[in-house]
């Protein structure tokens, strides 16, 4: 798939980042511009996530008979472990911060561009790169070791895992790399009149969020380094027998990919804060709060590893510690929570696309969070691990979560990122499909864990059966949501209405510019007087320009 | 009304006092949660509907929380918190102290079966027999990757860790048989790594124990355990058969001629079989005895490269055992009389 906005130049748009240098594929690979990297990273996840997507039915039709179905059992330890690796590594994890974050980020504090454009490329290329190696292995055998990568299965497996895992080394470093840009660039690039308390909430967010990724990605490298080592020279280090420590390797890989966790929703909050200040046309209840807490997340999610480590035998005092510190993340989110439905209070609440996905958000986080605290208590958690309730459970909280964000973004900014709008029919229909189709894929399968299905499960005993197959009619209802969602975007690429600078009339900085922006985001920088979700002075306000022939008009004096 | 609930969440039956309380701490959340999201979700649609947008460029006053929404906020979230830990917490570290008089059971996980071992010699594969009312503990351990013991009637998981020992204890008081599941990912068959708990009035337990002591009814579910010398006075071909029932060859190898996860042993002495290279090869006793040591070198055509190596794990006497056990399965055309000495051919080790 090639950049696809390049091949389809908005009619009305004179000078925008879509046509300025040059339309051509070479100007996209060459682009330093963060708007393009950010759509080249969007066409990218997004093709990962339909690569995952077909491995998550692949693996939801086997199950539709409780022995083989379509597969023999080697093949399905393989897609169960390359659906978790390509979700995670491939999507979940750069979707909203390299993709929105890269095209949002300067331009919501009032920059040309990120502080090292050079950098912001060769993220993009490491990403290529890291997902070509992983696909190279996934083609070439695959692993069969799940994407925890668990000691000393995956250092004994005779299947592919090296390649994978390099692969995955290599995406950590285009994580590090994205990080470090946007932190530099929130402390240096900021425009005059934007403190720190005048950051958008999004930004707040994706700057936690960087602060994790270069704290904690080194450490998933080295852990990646050293499985491959020892899986390639056998040198022991997790091998009992030579004196290792099979255990030791959970440590060091939930030390990464616990906070990993709030790698992928931090930036799915930082979305959702947007969404519902325009969409409810208010200023955020508690901008303090809802900031802080983002920072909370960040530091607390680095001391709660250990609570998935409550069956491998580590001390009941290491487990109180880690089950308590955990539910300190809880607080945080609850923080958000009261104060996004707060925020809707007293507001004028526009019922588009983008707030379909904020309740949607609200529940999957809500009912995955909840779920998190109760695994938290430690009890629970003994019965549940590493059962599909469990499975339920992460599905709803990041994978839930962060597609309810990142569908709210696509929809929010896709007519800043094309300068046109998608069919609000059409986008309400798949709305519905998906968040129903989300719900009866995962409801089923948190009743399996109750009922004590263990996950990564080839065949189960008779009496699951039923609940698995309720489980994937959710999921097909689910892969029918994606595929519209896929075909209105594109017909809007081309067909699409256009939207003039600001269609929903919302006051965050990025919509002082046109759509598409221009080259270097502003051609005349704004003064930035109103903070980015301040609403109660509205009558002052021009007003918006709705969709169709009257924000045609607007888009064209614009231009 | 414990039933009831139960049923709702489709959660096991209770075997033990331990899952009963578990199961109240499970309902208390549920119940909270269904009733906080309740009020958050109906605060939400009625907001949506009271401040529905009326009216191109309508305003809304600006709204800031006080410090008594902030403490609520709070406050309220972190006090159900930390009283479902207080409550879950406590029930975990109950599970880390077995009573002194605890009945020890040893547990081995290996790729993929359970073994369970008792004091004083009997063991068994697959089948926990524990008496009612009496607490058990379970000392675990893996033999290769990491597995782990779950009983979900008893809401009880333990990881079996390769090198080292973990423990935990139950106290099941409903006679019964309960499913055993592995549940920590181990390979291959881990969703066929399942056996069976059985819970047993504690004198028929009494009773049981006392006969597999005296060695009567060994061969009812019983193995050797490892380390144990082969019994003298049996046959080569029968010592070999109970080493393969014990390395977990069946699991993977059938005896009767059908396909399974690796060629059967059924005719397969001086077999001609095509490898996965295209080459030919003839299943002699070289042959055979490389396919334990080192599986990966020469794989059959058609199957997977899954098994694990047995180099190390088994003596020279039981290799030569299996092998013997094996050409007793042969055609008879093939059947080559008593072999002279074993036929052990040693791989160099790296």
């Amino acid at each position: 798939m090639s950049p696809s906005p390049a091949s389809s130049p908005p009619v009305y748009a004179v000078r925008n980042y879509l046509n300025t240098p040059a339309t051509g594929l070479r100007s996209w690979l060459t682009t330093r511009d963060h708007k393009r990297i950010g759509v080249m990273f969007l066409v990218a996840v997004t093709v990962a996530f339909a690569v995952g997507g077909f491995f998550a039915m692949l693996i939801r039709v086997e199950h539709l008979t409780p022995g083989p179905t379509i597969m023999d059992a080697m093949t399905y330890n393989r897609v169960f472990t390359l659906h978790g690796v390509v979700m995670i590594f491939l999507f979940m994890i750069p979707a909203i911060p390299s993709g929105f974050g890269n095209f949002l980020l300067p331009i919501m504090v009032g920059a040309k561009d990120v502080a090292f454009p050079r950098l912001n490329l060769l993220s993009f290329y490491l990403y290529l790169l890291g997902a070509g190696i992983a696909l190279w292995g996934m083609i070439h055998g695959g692993a069969d070791t799940g994407w925890t990568f668990y000691t000393p299965y995956s250092t004994t497996t005779s299947s592919k895992v090296v390649p994978i895992l390099l692969g995955a080394f290599v995406l950590g470093f285009s994580s590090i790399l994205t990080g470090l840009n946007f932190i530099v660039t929130t402390h240096t690039l900021r425009a005059p009149g934007i403190t720190w308390t005048k950051l958008p909430l999004f930004v707040w967010s994706i700057y936690a969020t960087s602060v994790i990724q270069i704290l904690a990605t080194p450490v998933l490298g080295m852990t990646l380094l050293l499985v491959a080592i020892e899986h390639a020279f056998g040198w022991g280090i997790f091998d009992p027998a030579r004196g290792g420590d099979p255990v030791l390797f959970q440590h060091f890989f939930w030390f990464y990919s616990h906070p990993a966790v709030y790698i992928m929703i931090l930036p799915a909050m930082a979305v959702i804060s947007e969404v519902v200040c325009a969409f409810s046309r208010k200023n955020i209840f508690g901008y303090k709060a809802v900031a802080y807490s983002s920072l909370g997340i960040a530091f607390v999610g680095f001391f709660t590893w250990g609570h998935h480590l409550f069956t491998s035998g580590q001390s009941p005092y290491d487990a109180g510690i880690f089950g308590a510190l955990s539910m300190f993340v809880g607080i945080f989110t609850a923080i958000k929570v009261f104060n996004w439905v707060a925020t809707m209070y007293k507001g004028s609440i526009d019922f588009k696309t983008p707030f379909i996905y904020f309740l949607g958000f609200l529940f999957f986080l809500f009912f995955g969070g909840m779920t998190g605290i109760a695994l938290a208590t430690v009890s629970l958690d003994i019965h549940w691990q590493d059962t599909y309730f469990v499975v339920a459970h992460f599905h709803f909280i990041m994978v839930g979560s962060t597609m309810m964000a990142f569908l709210a973004a696509l929809h929010y900014w896709w007519p800043k990122m094309t300068g046109r709008m998608y069919s609000e029919r059409w986008a309400l229909v798949a709305a519905v499909f998906i968040i129903l189709g989300f719900v009866f894929t995962f409801l089923p399968q948190f009743l399996l864990g109750n009922e004590g299905m263990p996950r990564r499960y080839f065949s189960y005993p008779e009496r699951y059966w039923a609940l698995n197959v309720a489980s994937t009619a959710g999921a097909s209802v689910l892969a029918i949501g994606f595929t519209i969602v896929l075909g209105y975007i594109l017909v809007a690429l081309r067909y699409g209405a256009v939207a003039g600078p600001n269609p929903w009339g919302s006051r965050g900085y990025e919509w002082l510019t046109p759509s598409p922006p221009p080259l270097e985001n502003f051609d005349v920088l704004p003064a930035f007087e109103r903070g980015p979700h301040q609403y109660h002075d509205l009558p002052a306000a021009p007003p918006t320009p709705a969709p169709g022939p009257a924000g045609e008009a607007a888009g064209a004096s614009h231009g | 009304m414990n039933d009831l609930l139960r049923r709702l969440l489709d959660l096991p039956e209770q075997a033990s006092q331990h899952a009963r309380d578990v199961d109240g701490l499970h309902y208390f959340i549920v119940l909270t949660t269904l009733l906080v999201g309740l009020a958050i979700f109906a605060t939400t649609i009625w907001f949506l509907v009271r401040f529905q947008r009326r009216g191109e460029g309508e305003a809304t006053p600006e709204v800031q929380p006080t410090r008594w929404h902030e403490a609520v906020f709070i406050g309220v979230p972190l006090a159900f918190f930390l009283l479902w830990f207080a409550i879950g917490f406590p029930q975990y570290v109950d599970l880390t102290r077995p009573p002194p008089d605890a009945m020890d059971v040893f547990v081995q996980g290996k790729q993929w079966m359970w073994k369970f071992a008792y004091a004083g010699g009997p063991s068994s594969l697959d089948v926990l027999r524990v008496p009612a009312g009496r607490p058990v503990r379970l000392l675990i351990t893996s033999r290769d990757v990491i597995h782990s013991f779950f009983v979900p009637a008893l809401r009880l998981k333990q990881d079996a860790l390769p090198g080292r020992y973990t423990e935990t204890w139950f106290n099941a008081d409903r006679p019964g048989r309960y499913q055993i599941f592995c549940a920590e990912y181990c390979g291959l068959s881990h969703s066929g790594m399942l056996a069976e708990l059985v819970v047993m009035p504690a004198s028929d337990f009494d009773d049981w124990l006392a006969t597999q002591r005296r060695g009567l009814t060994r061969a009812q579910d019983g193995a050797p355990t490892p380390g144990e010398a082969l019994l003298p006075g049996t046959s080569l071909v029968e010592q070999g058969r109970t080493v393969a029932a014990e390395q977990g060859c069946f699991k993977c190898h059938s005896v009767d001629g059908s396909r399974h996860i690796g060629p059967t042993f059924l005719g397969l002495y001086r077999r001609h079989e095509r490898l996965s290279t295209g080459e030919l090869v003839t299943a002699d006793e070289a042959y055979i005895t490389r396919s334990m040591m080192d599986p990966a070198a020469q794989v059959v055509a058609d199957y997977q490269n899954v098994m694990p190596s047995f180099q190390g794990r088994m003596t020279p006497p039981e290799v030569a055992a299996v092998v013997e056990f094996v050409k007793s399965l042969a055609n008879p055309a093939e059947q080559p009389g008593p072999s002279e000495g074993p036929a052990y051919e040693p791989i160099p080790s790296k």
